[in-house]
């Protein structure tokens, strides 16, 4: 029963997280020696996938997608380099940010859809 | 719940450019502003942003991703370039030689250094609609 949300759950928590990383990179688009960062939603997946382990001990890392670690985050590689030392080209970080919006709506279509059908079952209508 | 911190981040840009802003202003009105001695001629200023960072001492919020929490301004510097000396011997500023100082003020320089505060400005304001809308689209679910 707690795989219900399927894998729509993390994917929103990565959406999320990279939505504050673009927010910042967008913040910060003429911060001098400031260096744009980005998640890659492969490597986060592919991690998330091969590394699952059950937690034992409350004390214990609790997963690669809890939002206390990732490390699918990386350094941007600037397309035109500024004098100042700063990697932020605000296009393609808005085109990013609503990329990820986007992405971000599909992930709550998707869980809207299982509430429902779940809420029908539940009703027996 | 980091779709909130889009929210911090975004008005922090804004904060920072609106003071950007402010600067330009006091710059392009005081462009014209004379004085009798170099020193006290008008400076032009400008902010300087730099990358707001997590509090060591904040465990929770010690990993590389939330290293870096939107913008801030850390002081605004005064342009070290001399001030114009202009032969004016009617102003009633002038120095016994007939000499005003005039700040060294670019006016189209500033405008442009404007027009790139404004477009950021409101690229922040962007930013925090889609957030809110996401944020909307949360609250939304299951209804």
């Amino acid at each position: 029963m707690s795989d219900i949300f399927g894998i729509h759950e993390k994917s929103l928590m990565f959406s999320s997280k990279r939505a504050q990383l673009i927010a910042n990179n967008i913040a910060n688009a003429e911060t001098p020696w400031y260096l744009a960062r980005d998640l890659d939603f492969k490597t986060v997946f592919s991690q998330s996938q091969t590394a699952q382990m059950s937690q034992t001990d409350v004390a214990h890392h609790a997963g690669l997608l809890d939002g206390e670690g990732f490390s699918g985050l990386s350094y941007r590689i600037p397309l035109q380099p500024a004098q100042d030392g700063n990697t932020v080209d605000v296009q393609m970080e808005k085109s990013a940010y609503l990329d990820n919006a986007m992405h971000f709506q599909a992930s709550m279509r998707f869980l809207n859809g299982r509430i429902q059908s779940l809420m029908s079952a539940i009703k027996g209508e | 719940m980091s779709l909130s911190n889009v929210f911090d981040i975004a008005a922090s840009g804004m904060s920072a450019q609106s003071i950007r802003l402010n600067a330009i202003s006091s710059n392009i009105a005081n462009a014209d502003s004379a004085a009798s001695t170099p020193e006290a001629a008008y400076k032009s200023r400008h902010p300087v942003f730099e990358l707001i960072r997590q509090q060591a001492n904040d465990t929770a919020m010690q990993d590389d991703l939330n290293n870096g929490y939107g913008v801030q301004v850390t002081g605004i510097v005064e342009s070290p370039t001399p001030p114009q000396m202009r032969y004016e011997p009617e102003n009633p500023l002038a120095d016994k030689d007939g000499y005003v100082h005039y700040p060294d003020i670019n006016v189209v320089e500033e405008m442009a250094n404007m027009m790139a505060a404004s477009r950021a400005f409101q690229t922040n304001v962007d930013m925090m609609d889609t957030a809110k809308s996401m944020m909307q689209r949360v609250l939304a679910l299951g209804q």
